[in-house]
Protein backbone atom coordinates (compact mmCIF):
# COMPACT_ATOMS: atom_id res chain seq x y z
CA UNK A 1 0.00 0.00 0.00
CA UNK A 2 1.62 3.11 -1.36
CA UNK A 3 0.16 5.95 1.08
CA UNK A 4 0.69 8.96 1.11
CA UNK A 5 3.35 9.94 3.96
CA UNK A 6 1.34 11.31 7.08
CA UNK A 7 1.02 14.87 6.26
CA UNK A 8 0.82 16.85 10.14
CA UNK A 9 3.56 17.44 11.72
CA UNK A 10 2.36 15.82 15.18
CA UNK A 11 1.63 12.09 14.63
CA UNK A 12 -0.19 12.24 17.45
CA UNK A 13 -2.49 15.21 16.53
CA UNK A 14 -3.24 13.73 13.00
CA UNK A 15 -4.26 10.45 14.37
CA UNK A 16 -6.89 11.85 16.75
CA UNK A 17 -7.89 13.63 13.60
CA UNK A 18 -8.48 10.71 11.75
CA UNK A 19 -9.98 9.11 14.32
CA UNK A 20 -12.74 12.02 14.52
CA UNK A 21 -13.19 12.46 11.29
CA UNK A 22 -13.59 8.41 10.36
CA UNK A 23 -15.28 7.91 13.45
CA UNK A 24 -19.59 8.72 11.99
CA UNK A 25 -19.23 6.57 9.09
CA UNK A 26 -17.87 3.62 10.58
CA UNK A 27 -19.97 4.01 14.33
CA UNK A 28 -23.18 3.83 11.75
CA UNK A 29 -21.79 0.92 9.34
CA UNK A 30 -20.99 -1.02 12.49
CA UNK A 31 -24.64 -0.67 14.12
CA UNK A 32 -26.00 -1.45 10.90
CA UNK A 33 -24.39 -4.74 10.46
CA UNK A 34 -24.24 -5.75 13.85
CA UNK A 35 -27.64 -4.83 15.34
CA UNK A 36 -29.48 -6.80 12.70
CA UNK A 37 -27.45 -9.17 12.60
CA UNK A 38 -27.64 -10.08 16.16
CA UNK A 39 -31.44 -9.81 15.45
CA UNK A 40 -31.44 -11.87 12.74
CA UNK A 41 -29.52 -14.68 15.49
CA UNK A 42 -31.77 -14.09 18.00
CA UNK A 43 -34.96 -14.64 16.26
CA UNK A 44 -33.64 -17.81 14.13
CA UNK A 45 -33.99 -19.33 17.95
CA UNK A 46 -36.96 -17.99 18.52
CA UNK A 47 -40.83 -19.10 18.03
CA UNK A 48 -42.08 -16.25 16.55
CA UNK A 49 -44.82 -16.04 14.10
CA UNK A 50 -46.50 -12.54 13.37
CA UNK A 51 -50.17 -13.95 13.26
CA UNK A 52 -49.85 -16.64 15.92
CA UNK A 53 -49.28 -14.51 19.36
CA UNK A 54 -49.84 -17.54 21.33
CA UNK A 55 -46.66 -19.37 19.25
CA UNK A 56 -43.62 -18.29 21.29
CA UNK A 57 -40.73 -19.15 23.27
CA UNK A 58 -37.49 -20.80 22.82
CA UNK A 59 -37.34 -22.76 19.86
CA UNK A 60 -33.54 -24.48 20.19
CA UNK A 61 -32.57 -25.30 16.89
CA UNK A 62 -36.39 -26.02 15.38
CA UNK A 63 -36.19 -23.67 12.84
CA UNK A 64 -32.61 -24.43 11.13
CA UNK A 65 -33.88 -28.27 11.55
CA UNK A 66 -37.21 -27.43 9.32
CA UNK A 67 -35.49 -25.01 6.92
CA UNK A 68 -32.25 -27.65 6.27
CA UNK A 69 -34.79 -30.67 5.87
CA UNK A 70 -37.53 -28.58 3.85
CA UNK A 71 -36.84 -29.88 0.05
CA UNK A 72 -37.71 -26.26 -1.14
CA UNK A 73 -34.64 -24.91 0.98
CA UNK A 74 -32.19 -27.24 -1.22
CA UNK A 75 -33.92 -26.29 -4.04
CA UNK A 76 -33.34 -22.01 -3.41
CA UNK A 77 -29.92 -22.98 -2.79
CA UNK A 78 -29.64 -24.45 -5.94
CA UNK A 79 -31.41 -21.69 -7.84
CA UNK A 80 -29.05 -19.20 -6.03
CA UNK A 81 -26.53 -20.86 -7.72
CA UNK A 82 -26.99 -21.35 -10.97
CA UNK A 83 -28.53 -17.70 -11.41
CA UNK A 84 -25.29 -15.98 -10.04
CA UNK A 85 -23.05 -18.29 -12.02
CA UNK A 86 -25.10 -18.17 -14.66
CA UNK A 87 -25.36 -14.94 -15.16
CA UNK A 88 -21.61 -14.44 -14.44
CA UNK A 89 -20.26 -16.49 -17.32
CA UNK A 90 -22.61 -15.09 -19.54
CA UNK A 91 -22.22 -11.34 -18.47
CA UNK A 92 -18.09 -11.44 -17.91
CA UNK A 93 -17.76 -13.36 -20.94
CA UNK A 94 -20.26 -11.97 -23.51
CA UNK A 95 -18.80 -8.66 -22.01
CA UNK A 96 -15.02 -9.80 -22.67
CA UNK A 97 -15.85 -10.38 -26.28
CA UNK A 98 -18.35 -7.47 -26.92
CA UNK A 99 -15.58 -4.79 -25.07
CA UNK A 100 -13.12 -5.83 -28.13
CA UNK A 101 -15.47 -5.45 -30.90
CA UNK A 102 -16.97 -1.75 -29.76
CA UNK A 103 -13.09 -0.80 -28.87
CA UNK A 104 -12.73 -1.28 -32.79
CA UNK A 105 -13.37 1.09 -35.02
CA UNK A 106 -16.43 1.41 -36.84
CA UNK A 107 -19.45 3.66 -37.90
CA UNK A 108 -21.57 5.57 -35.51
CA UNK A 109 -19.57 3.54 -32.75
CA UNK A 110 -20.50 5.76 -29.98
CA UNK A 111 -23.87 5.56 -30.35
CA UNK A 112 -24.03 1.67 -30.65
CA UNK A 113 -21.98 1.91 -27.72
CA UNK A 114 -24.47 3.91 -25.89
CA UNK A 115 -27.08 1.79 -26.71
CA UNK A 116 -25.98 -1.32 -25.41
CA UNK A 117 -24.95 -0.70 -21.88
CA UNK A 118 -28.43 0.95 -21.70
CA UNK A 119 -30.17 -1.70 -19.36
CA UNK A 120 -27.91 -1.36 -16.75
CA UNK A 121 -29.46 2.06 -15.90
CA UNK A 122 -33.00 0.47 -16.29
CA UNK A 123 -34.69 -0.74 -12.61
CA UNK A 124 -35.49 -3.81 -12.21
CA UNK A 125 -38.75 -4.24 -11.84
CA UNK A 126 -39.19 -2.26 -14.98
CA UNK A 127 -36.59 -5.33 -16.97
CA UNK A 128 -38.53 -7.91 -15.45
CA UNK A 129 -42.09 -6.64 -16.47
CA UNK A 130 -41.00 -5.71 -20.19
CA UNK A 131 -39.64 -9.29 -21.14
CA UNK A 132 -42.29 -10.52 -19.02
CA UNK A 133 -44.99 -8.94 -21.36
CA UNK A 134 -43.52 -7.39 -24.40
CA UNK A 135 -40.64 -9.82 -25.38
CA UNK A 136 -42.06 -13.42 -24.12
CA UNK A 137 -45.66 -13.29 -23.78
CA UNK A 138 -46.97 -16.56 -25.20
CA UNK A 139 -49.30 -14.64 -27.58
CA UNK A 140 -48.62 -11.16 -27.34
CA UNK A 141 -44.84 -11.21 -26.96
CA UNK A 142 -42.49 -9.72 -29.86
CA UNK A 143 -39.94 -13.44 -29.69
CA UNK A 144 -43.55 -15.43 -29.96
CA UNK A 145 -44.33 -13.80 -32.69
CA UNK A 146 -41.22 -14.32 -34.39
CA UNK A 147 -40.96 -17.77 -33.82
CA UNK A 148 -43.84 -18.07 -35.12
CA UNK A 149 -43.04 -15.87 -38.44
CA UNK A 150 -40.23 -18.68 -38.91
CA UNK A 151 -42.57 -21.55 -38.46
CA UNK A 152 -42.07 -22.84 -34.71
CA UNK A 153 -44.65 -22.89 -32.21
CA UNK A 154 -44.11 -20.08 -29.29
CA UNK A 155 -43.37 -21.33 -25.81
CA UNK A 156 -44.51 -19.98 -22.52
CA UNK A 157 -40.42 -19.62 -21.55
CA UNK A 158 -41.60 -18.10 -17.94
CA UNK A 159 -43.58 -21.28 -17.07
CA UNK A 160 -41.29 -23.68 -19.59
CA UNK A 161 -37.98 -23.07 -17.93
CA UNK A 162 -38.46 -20.56 -15.23
CA UNK A 163 -34.94 -20.34 -13.58
CA UNK A 164 -33.37 -20.61 -17.38
CA UNK A 165 -35.56 -16.97 -18.29
CA UNK A 166 -35.37 -15.46 -15.14
CA UNK A 167 -31.07 -16.09 -15.20
CA UNK A 168 -31.47 -14.56 -19.08
CA UNK A 169 -33.53 -11.62 -17.97
CA UNK A 170 -30.84 -11.14 -14.87
CA UNK A 171 -27.90 -11.48 -17.85
CA UNK A 172 -29.06 -8.78 -20.03
CA UNK A 173 -29.62 -6.26 -17.20
CA UNK A 174 -25.72 -7.14 -15.88
CA UNK A 175 -24.21 -7.27 -19.61
CA UNK A 176 -23.97 -3.99 -19.91
CA UNK A 177 -22.65 -3.10 -16.98
CA UNK A 178 -19.45 -5.65 -17.86
CA UNK A 179 -19.43 -4.83 -21.19
CA UNK A 180 -19.06 -0.62 -19.65
CA UNK A 181 -15.89 -2.08 -17.15
CA UNK A 182 -14.39 -4.10 -19.55
CA UNK A 183 -14.31 -1.51 -22.54
CA UNK A 184 -12.83 1.06 -20.49
CA UNK A 185 -10.36 -1.42 -19.63
CA UNK A 186 -9.57 -2.14 -23.15
CA UNK A 187 -9.23 1.18 -24.31
CA UNK A 188 -6.22 1.80 -21.63
CA UNK A 189 -4.12 -0.76 -23.34
CA UNK A 190 -1.22 0.46 -24.72
CA UNK A 191 -2.38 0.57 -28.52
CA UNK A 192 1.83 0.00 -28.90
CA UNK A 193 1.58 -2.83 -27.32
CA UNK A 194 -0.94 -4.59 -29.50
CA UNK A 195 0.29 -3.41 -32.70
CA UNK A 196 3.73 -4.91 -31.76
CA UNK A 197 2.30 -8.19 -31.40
CA UNK A 198 0.40 -7.59 -34.59
CA UNK A 199 3.56 -7.37 -36.41
CA UNK A 200 5.13 -9.90 -34.87
CA UNK A 201 2.72 -12.30 -36.34
CA UNK A 202 0.36 -12.79 -33.62
CA UNK A 203 -2.97 -14.04 -34.44
CA UNK A 204 -6.05 -12.22 -33.27
CA UNK A 205 -6.79 -15.11 -30.97
CA UNK A 206 -3.38 -14.86 -29.63
CA UNK A 207 -3.50 -11.50 -29.25
CA UNK A 208 -6.76 -11.87 -27.53
CA UNK A 209 -5.55 -14.82 -25.37
CA UNK A 210 -1.95 -13.25 -24.25
CA UNK A 211 -2.19 -9.68 -24.16
CA UNK A 212 -6.25 -8.70 -24.00
CA UNK A 213 -7.25 -11.14 -20.81
CA UNK A 214 -4.23 -10.64 -19.02
CA UNK A 215 -4.74 -7.04 -18.90
CA UNK A 216 -8.42 -7.45 -18.16
CA UNK A 217 -8.12 -9.46 -15.11
CA UNK A 218 -7.83 -6.52 -12.51
CA UNK A 219 -11.30 -4.76 -14.55
CA UNK A 220 -13.06 -8.51 -14.24
CA UNK A 221 -12.00 -9.02 -10.35
CA UNK A 222 -14.10 -5.66 -10.27
CA UNK A 223 -17.28 -7.14 -12.37
CA UNK A 224 -17.32 -9.97 -10.97
CA UNK A 225 -16.81 -8.71 -7.46
CA UNK A 226 -19.92 -5.67 -7.92
CA UNK A 227 -21.98 -8.46 -9.74
CA UNK A 228 -21.79 -11.15 -6.96
CA UNK A 229 -22.91 -9.23 -4.19
CA UNK A 230 -26.11 -8.41 -6.63
CA UNK A 231 -26.79 -11.30 -8.03
CA UNK A 232 -26.91 -13.28 -4.64
CA UNK A 233 -29.78 -11.54 -3.37
CA UNK A 234 -32.04 -11.03 -6.97
CA UNK A 235 -35.30 -10.53 -6.09
CA UNK A 236 -37.49 -8.42 -7.58
CA UNK A 237 -36.97 -9.95 -11.16
CA UNK A 238 -38.25 -13.16 -9.73
CA UNK A 239 -41.28 -11.53 -7.81
CA UNK A 240 -42.63 -9.92 -10.68
CA UNK A 241 -42.10 -12.59 -13.28
CA UNK A 242 -42.48 -15.80 -11.34
CA UNK A 243 -43.19 -15.10 -7.86
CA UNK A 244 -40.99 -18.31 -7.44
CA UNK A 245 -42.51 -20.44 -9.23
CA UNK A 246 -44.45 -22.53 -10.62
CA UNK A 247 -44.03 -24.50 -7.55
CA UNK A 248 -40.49 -23.23 -6.23
CA UNK A 249 -39.07 -23.74 -9.69
CA UNK A 250 -37.71 -19.86 -9.83
CA UNK A 251 -37.39 -19.48 -5.97
CA UNK A 252 -33.85 -18.00 -4.76
CA UNK A 253 -32.93 -18.01 -1.19
CA UNK A 254 -33.78 -14.22 -1.42
CA UNK A 255 -36.98 -15.19 -2.23
CA UNK A 256 -37.47 -17.94 0.18
CA UNK A 257 -36.96 -15.96 3.05
CA UNK A 258 -39.18 -13.27 1.59
CA UNK A 259 -42.18 -15.12 1.63
CA UNK A 260 -41.43 -17.34 4.89
CA UNK A 261 -41.25 -13.83 6.49
CA UNK A 262 -43.66 -11.70 4.82
CA UNK A 263 -46.30 -14.17 2.84
CA UNK A 264 -46.14 -17.04 6.01
CA UNK A 265 -45.52 -14.29 8.87
CA UNK A 266 -42.82 -17.00 10.14
CA UNK A 267 -40.40 -14.79 11.65
CA UNK A 268 -38.34 -17.82 13.21
CA UNK A 269 -38.02 -19.72 10.16
CA UNK A 270 -37.31 -16.92 7.74
CA UNK A 271 -34.40 -15.47 10.49
CA UNK A 272 -33.09 -19.00 9.98
CA UNK A 273 -32.82 -18.77 6.52
CA UNK A 274 -31.24 -15.01 6.79
CA UNK A 275 -28.46 -16.40 8.87
CA UNK A 276 -27.99 -19.14 6.47
CA UNK A 277 -27.67 -16.51 3.73
CA UNK A 278 -25.56 -14.22 5.88
CA UNK A 279 -22.94 -17.14 6.19
CA UNK A 280 -23.55 -18.09 2.62
CA UNK A 281 -22.52 -14.69 1.75
CA UNK A 282 -19.48 -14.51 4.09
CA UNK A 283 -17.91 -17.54 2.30
CA UNK A 284 -18.23 -15.98 -0.90
CA UNK A 285 -17.25 -12.53 0.17
CA UNK A 286 -14.11 -14.01 2.04
CA UNK A 287 -12.63 -15.40 -1.69
CA UNK A 288 -13.82 -12.05 -3.11
CA UNK A 289 -12.26 -9.65 -0.45
CA UNK A 290 -8.90 -11.60 -0.79
CA UNK A 291 -9.24 -11.58 -4.57
CA UNK A 292 -9.90 -7.73 -4.60
CA UNK A 293 -7.21 -6.92 -1.96
CA UNK A 294 -4.45 -9.04 -3.90
CA UNK A 295 -5.41 -7.02 -7.27
CA UNK A 296 -6.38 -3.93 -6.53
CA UNK A 297 -3.31 -2.73 -4.18
CA UNK A 298 -5.73 -0.95 -1.77
CA UNK B 1 1.13 3.28 -37.62
CA UNK B 2 -1.75 1.48 -38.06
CA UNK B 3 -2.48 -1.47 -40.89
CA UNK B 4 -5.16 -0.77 -43.30
CA UNK B 5 -7.62 -3.57 -43.15
CA UNK B 6 -9.50 -4.94 -45.92
CA UNK B 7 -12.56 -2.57 -45.96
CA UNK B 8 -14.88 -5.44 -45.91
CA UNK B 9 -13.32 -6.84 -42.78
CA UNK B 10 -14.30 -3.08 -41.19
CA UNK B 11 -17.91 -3.14 -42.54
CA UNK B 12 -18.48 -7.23 -41.20
CA UNK B 13 -17.16 -5.65 -37.46
CA UNK B 14 -19.50 -2.52 -38.19
CA UNK B 15 -22.76 -4.40 -38.83
CA UNK B 16 -21.80 -6.99 -35.75
CA UNK B 17 -21.78 -4.01 -33.90
CA UNK B 18 -24.80 -2.54 -34.76
CA UNK B 19 -26.50 -5.88 -34.68
CA UNK B 20 -25.59 -6.37 -30.90
CA UNK B 21 -26.49 -3.47 -29.86
CA UNK B 22 -29.42 -3.32 -31.88
CA UNK B 23 -30.65 -6.58 -30.08
CA UNK B 24 -29.84 -5.33 -26.49
CA UNK B 25 -31.73 -2.21 -27.10
CA UNK B 26 -34.62 -3.66 -28.63
CA UNK B 27 -36.68 -4.45 -25.50
CA UNK B 28 -36.13 -0.60 -24.46
CA UNK B 29 -37.12 0.86 -27.75
CA UNK B 30 -40.07 -1.76 -27.54
CA UNK B 31 -41.22 -0.41 -24.36
CA UNK B 32 -40.75 3.26 -25.52
CA UNK B 33 -42.73 2.82 -28.56
CA UNK B 34 -45.28 0.69 -27.10
CA UNK B 35 -46.60 3.38 -24.51
CA UNK B 36 -47.48 5.75 -27.85
CA UNK B 37 -49.92 3.18 -28.90
CA UNK B 38 -53.72 1.84 -28.44
CA UNK B 39 -53.94 -1.00 -26.20
CA UNK B 40 -55.17 -2.74 -29.49
CA UNK B 41 -52.11 -2.20 -31.68
CA UNK B 42 -49.80 -2.35 -28.23
CA UNK B 43 -51.15 -7.19 -28.42
CA UNK B 44 -51.92 -7.23 -32.20
CA UNK B 45 -49.46 -9.74 -34.13
CA UNK B 46 -47.56 -9.03 -36.60
CA UNK B 47 -46.30 -6.08 -34.13
CA UNK B 48 -47.16 -2.82 -36.35
CA UNK B 49 -43.94 -1.06 -36.37
CA UNK B 50 -45.92 1.86 -38.14
CA UNK B 51 -48.72 3.31 -36.56
CA UNK B 52 -50.45 6.70 -35.61
CA UNK B 53 -48.66 7.75 -31.98
CA UNK B 54 -51.37 8.07 -29.65
CA UNK B 55 -50.97 10.04 -25.91
CA UNK B 56 -53.85 8.14 -24.41
CA UNK B 57 -51.68 5.26 -22.33
CA UNK B 58 -49.77 8.69 -20.77
CA UNK B 59 -53.17 10.50 -20.06
CA UNK B 60 -54.62 7.03 -18.18
CA UNK B 61 -51.47 6.67 -16.40
CA UNK B 62 -51.48 10.05 -14.94
CA UNK B 63 -55.31 9.68 -14.43
CA UNK B 64 -55.37 6.17 -12.88
CA UNK B 65 -51.86 6.57 -10.46
CA UNK B 66 -50.70 9.88 -9.23
CA UNK B 67 -47.04 9.72 -10.98
CA UNK B 68 -45.87 13.08 -9.64
CA UNK B 69 -46.33 11.45 -5.78
CA UNK B 70 -43.60 8.41 -7.12
CA UNK B 71 -41.74 10.29 -8.79
CA UNK B 72 -41.14 12.94 -5.73
CA UNK B 73 -41.03 9.40 -3.23
CA UNK B 74 -38.09 8.47 -5.95
CA UNK B 75 -35.95 11.62 -6.53
CA UNK B 76 -36.59 12.49 -2.26
CA UNK B 77 -35.20 9.30 -1.50
CA UNK B 78 -32.70 9.23 -4.01
CA UNK B 79 -31.06 12.71 -3.22
CA UNK B 80 -31.60 12.31 0.29
CA UNK B 81 -29.71 9.04 0.76
CA UNK B 82 -26.66 10.44 -1.76
CA UNK B 83 -26.56 13.84 0.01
CA UNK B 84 -26.24 12.01 3.51
CA UNK B 85 -24.21 9.61 2.24
CA UNK B 86 -21.46 12.00 0.67
CA UNK B 87 -21.39 13.99 4.02
CA UNK B 88 -20.30 10.97 5.82
CA UNK B 89 -18.33 9.94 3.56
CA UNK B 90 -16.29 12.38 2.78
CA UNK B 91 -14.56 13.00 6.52
CA UNK B 92 -14.08 9.53 5.94
CA UNK B 93 -12.31 9.04 2.71
CA UNK B 94 -10.27 11.95 4.07
CA UNK B 95 -9.24 10.30 6.70
CA UNK B 96 -8.55 7.05 5.10
CA UNK B 97 -6.56 8.78 1.78
CA UNK B 98 -4.87 11.48 3.74
CA UNK B 99 -4.10 10.26 7.41
CA UNK B 100 -3.95 6.71 6.87
CA UNK B 101 -2.67 4.30 9.66
CA UNK B 102 -2.00 0.44 10.11
CA UNK B 103 -5.41 -0.04 9.99
CA UNK B 104 -6.90 1.60 7.24
CA UNK B 105 -6.75 -1.27 4.55
CA UNK B 106 -8.57 -3.67 6.84
CA UNK B 107 -11.33 -0.71 7.88
CA UNK B 108 -11.66 -0.03 3.75
CA UNK B 109 -11.65 -4.08 3.43
CA UNK B 110 -14.18 -4.64 6.67
CA UNK B 111 -16.23 -1.70 4.88
CA UNK B 112 -16.06 -3.58 1.09
CA UNK B 113 -17.69 -6.54 3.70
CA UNK B 114 -20.70 -5.04 5.15
CA UNK B 115 -21.79 -4.51 1.84
CA UNK B 116 -21.75 -8.13 0.94
CA UNK B 117 -24.05 -8.95 3.76
CA UNK B 118 -27.45 -9.62 2.08
CA UNK B 119 -30.31 -7.55 2.79
CA UNK B 120 -32.60 -10.65 3.13
CA UNK B 121 -30.41 -11.68 5.95
CA UNK B 122 -31.82 -9.01 7.92
CA UNK B 123 -34.98 -8.58 6.62
CA UNK B 124 -37.08 -9.48 9.15
CA UNK B 125 -35.08 -7.18 11.88
CA UNK B 126 -35.12 -4.06 9.74
CA UNK B 127 -38.87 -4.62 9.08
CA UNK B 128 -39.43 -4.98 12.53
CA UNK B 129 -37.31 -2.09 13.28
CA UNK B 130 -38.98 -0.16 11.00
CA UNK B 131 -42.32 -0.96 11.86
CA UNK B 132 -41.38 0.15 15.85
CA UNK B 133 -40.09 3.10 15.17
CA UNK B 134 -43.18 4.35 12.45
CA UNK B 135 -40.32 4.40 9.68
CA UNK B 136 -42.42 1.84 7.51
CA UNK B 137 -43.65 3.43 4.98
CA UNK B 138 -42.03 6.57 5.12
CA UNK B 139 -39.27 8.48 2.98
CA UNK B 140 -37.19 8.86 5.86
CA UNK B 141 -36.96 5.10 6.84
CA UNK B 142 -36.02 4.37 2.79
CA UNK B 143 -33.75 6.84 2.73
CA UNK B 144 -31.51 5.69 5.58
CA UNK B 145 -31.64 2.12 4.66
CA UNK B 146 -30.45 3.36 0.90
CA UNK B 147 -28.16 5.67 2.46
CA UNK B 148 -26.64 2.44 4.45
CA UNK B 149 -26.63 0.01 1.34
CA UNK B 150 -24.55 2.37 -0.61
CA UNK B 151 -22.45 3.98 2.14
CA UNK B 152 -19.63 1.40 1.68
CA UNK B 153 -19.16 1.83 -1.86
CA UNK B 154 -19.25 5.81 -1.61
CA UNK B 155 -16.34 5.47 0.78
CA UNK B 156 -14.52 3.42 -1.63
CA UNK B 157 -14.97 5.19 -4.52
CA UNK B 158 -13.91 8.65 -2.59
CA UNK B 159 -11.39 7.14 -0.72
CA UNK B 160 -10.39 6.55 -4.73
CA UNK B 161 -10.46 9.52 -5.86
CA UNK B 162 -8.98 11.40 -3.08
CA UNK B 163 -5.81 9.25 -3.24
CA UNK B 164 -5.27 10.86 -6.90
CA UNK B 165 -5.12 14.23 -5.70
CA UNK B 166 -1.53 15.44 -5.04
CA UNK B 167 -0.14 15.83 -1.43
CA UNK B 168 1.68 18.69 -2.15
CA UNK B 169 -1.39 20.67 -2.80
CA UNK B 170 -2.74 20.31 0.46
CA UNK B 171 0.43 20.92 2.48
CA UNK B 172 0.82 23.98 0.82
CA UNK B 173 -2.53 25.04 1.45
CA UNK B 174 -1.93 24.36 4.99
CA UNK B 175 1.13 26.19 5.15
CA UNK B 176 -1.55 29.39 4.13
CA UNK B 177 -3.01 28.82 7.53
CA UNK B 178 -5.64 26.59 6.29
CA UNK B 179 -7.04 24.12 9.37
CA UNK B 180 -7.85 20.89 8.76
CA UNK B 181 -12.24 22.16 7.99
CA UNK B 182 -11.00 24.65 5.35
CA UNK B 183 -8.44 22.21 3.95
CA UNK B 184 -10.99 19.76 3.17
CA UNK B 185 -13.34 22.61 2.33
CA UNK B 186 -11.60 25.02 0.59
CA UNK B 187 -8.70 23.14 -1.02
CA UNK B 188 -9.30 19.05 -1.41
CA UNK B 189 -13.47 19.46 -2.60
CA UNK B 190 -12.92 21.63 -6.00
CA UNK B 191 -10.11 19.71 -6.78
CA UNK B 192 -11.60 16.49 -6.48
CA UNK B 193 -15.08 17.17 -7.98
CA UNK B 194 -15.71 15.27 -10.90
CA UNK B 195 -14.85 12.21 -8.87
CA UNK B 196 -17.43 13.67 -6.14
CA UNK B 197 -19.70 13.85 -8.92
CA UNK B 198 -19.24 10.34 -10.13
CA UNK B 199 -19.57 8.98 -6.53
CA UNK B 200 -22.71 10.98 -6.13
CA UNK B 201 -24.17 10.02 -10.06
CA UNK B 202 -23.45 6.39 -9.55
CA UNK B 203 -25.44 6.53 -5.94
CA UNK B 204 -28.59 8.42 -7.20
CA UNK B 205 -28.86 5.65 -9.75
CA UNK B 206 -28.10 2.75 -7.26
CA UNK B 207 -31.33 4.48 -5.07
CA UNK B 208 -33.26 5.37 -8.34
CA UNK B 209 -33.32 1.76 -9.31
CA UNK B 210 -33.19 0.18 -5.87
CA UNK B 211 -36.04 -2.57 -5.62
CA UNK B 212 -35.85 -5.05 -2.74
CA UNK B 213 -36.06 -2.40 0.31
CA UNK B 214 -38.35 -0.31 -1.94
CA UNK B 215 -40.76 -2.83 -2.31
CA UNK B 216 -40.07 -4.59 1.32
CA UNK B 217 -40.41 -1.30 3.12
CA UNK B 218 -43.08 0.48 1.77
CA UNK B 219 -46.71 0.52 0.51
CA UNK B 220 -48.10 3.27 -0.23
CA UNK B 221 -47.19 6.40 1.16
CA UNK B 222 -43.61 6.49 0.42
CA UNK B 223 -43.95 3.86 -2.00
CA UNK B 224 -41.25 4.68 -5.02
CA UNK B 225 -41.36 4.46 -8.81
CA UNK B 226 -39.65 0.99 -8.30
CA UNK B 227 -42.16 -0.28 -6.34
CA UNK B 228 -45.33 1.87 -8.86
CA UNK B 229 -44.36 -0.66 -11.79
CA UNK B 230 -44.31 -3.56 -9.92
CA UNK B 231 -47.85 -2.90 -8.98
CA UNK B 232 -48.42 -3.28 -12.91
CA UNK B 233 -47.34 -7.08 -12.81
CA UNK B 234 -50.58 -7.96 -11.41
CA UNK B 235 -53.12 -10.04 -14.04
CA UNK B 236 -55.39 -7.07 -14.00
CA UNK B 237 -53.08 -4.66 -15.14
CA UNK B 238 -51.78 -6.45 -17.85
CA UNK B 239 -52.17 -3.74 -20.50
CA UNK B 240 -49.41 -3.25 -22.47
CA UNK B 241 -49.66 0.21 -23.90
CA UNK B 242 -50.07 1.43 -19.79
CA UNK B 243 -47.74 -0.44 -18.69
CA UNK B 244 -45.18 0.47 -21.50
CA UNK B 245 -45.64 4.03 -21.03
CA UNK B 246 -45.66 3.98 -17.18
CA UNK B 247 -41.85 2.09 -17.76
CA UNK B 248 -41.03 4.94 -19.72
CA UNK B 249 -42.23 7.31 -17.32
CA UNK B 250 -40.19 5.47 -14.78
CA UNK B 251 -37.25 4.93 -16.73
CA UNK B 252 -36.54 7.89 -18.51
CA UNK B 253 -34.74 10.23 -16.33
CA UNK B 254 -32.46 7.97 -14.88
CA UNK B 255 -31.48 6.50 -18.77
CA UNK B 256 -30.94 10.33 -19.51
CA UNK B 257 -28.59 10.98 -16.96
CA UNK B 258 -26.20 7.51 -17.14
CA UNK B 259 -25.96 8.06 -20.97
CA UNK B 260 -25.15 11.58 -20.10
CA UNK B 261 -23.14 10.60 -17.22
CA UNK B 262 -21.63 7.47 -18.79
CA UNK B 263 -17.62 8.55 -18.48
CA UNK B 264 -17.68 10.10 -14.99
CA UNK B 265 -19.50 6.69 -13.93
CA UNK B 266 -16.88 4.02 -15.30
CA UNK B 267 -14.30 5.90 -13.64
CA UNK B 268 -15.73 5.78 -10.24
CA UNK B 269 -17.05 1.85 -10.44
CA UNK B 270 -13.82 0.73 -10.98
CA UNK B 271 -11.95 1.41 -8.18
CA UNK B 272 -9.32 2.66 -9.49
CA UNK B 273 -8.56 -0.89 -11.12
CA UNK B 274 -8.83 0.84 -14.84
CA UNK B 275 -7.21 4.18 -15.39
Amino acid sequence: MNAPPAAHATPKKARSAGFALLAPAVTILLVWSIVPLVLTLWYSFRNYNLVDPTLHGFAGVNNYWYLLTDPDFLRSLLNTAILVGGVLVVSVGGGTLLAVLYDQEFIGRGIARVLAISPFFVMPTVSALVWKNLMLHPIYGVYSWMMRAVGLTPIDWLQRFPMATVMMIVAWEWLPFAILILLTAVQSLDSEQKEAARMDGAGPIARFRYIILPHLSRAITVVVMIETIYLLTIFAEISVTTAGGPGVASTNLAFLIYSRALLQFDVGGASAGGVIAIIIANIVAAFLVRAVARNLEV
Amino acid sequence: MAIKRSRSHGLAIGALGWLVAIWIFFPIFWMFITGFKTEVEAISTPPHLIFRPTLDSYREVFERANYWHFTFNTVAISVGATAVALTLSIPAAYAMAFLPNKRTRGTLLWMLSTRMLPPVGVLVPIYLIARNTHLLDTLTGLAIVDMLTNLPIVVWMLYTFFREVPVPILEAGRMDGANRWQEITVVLLPLALPGIASTGLLSLILCWNEAFWSLNLTSSNAAPLAAFIASFSSPEGLFFGKLSAASTLAVAPILVFGWLSQKQLVRGLTFGAVK
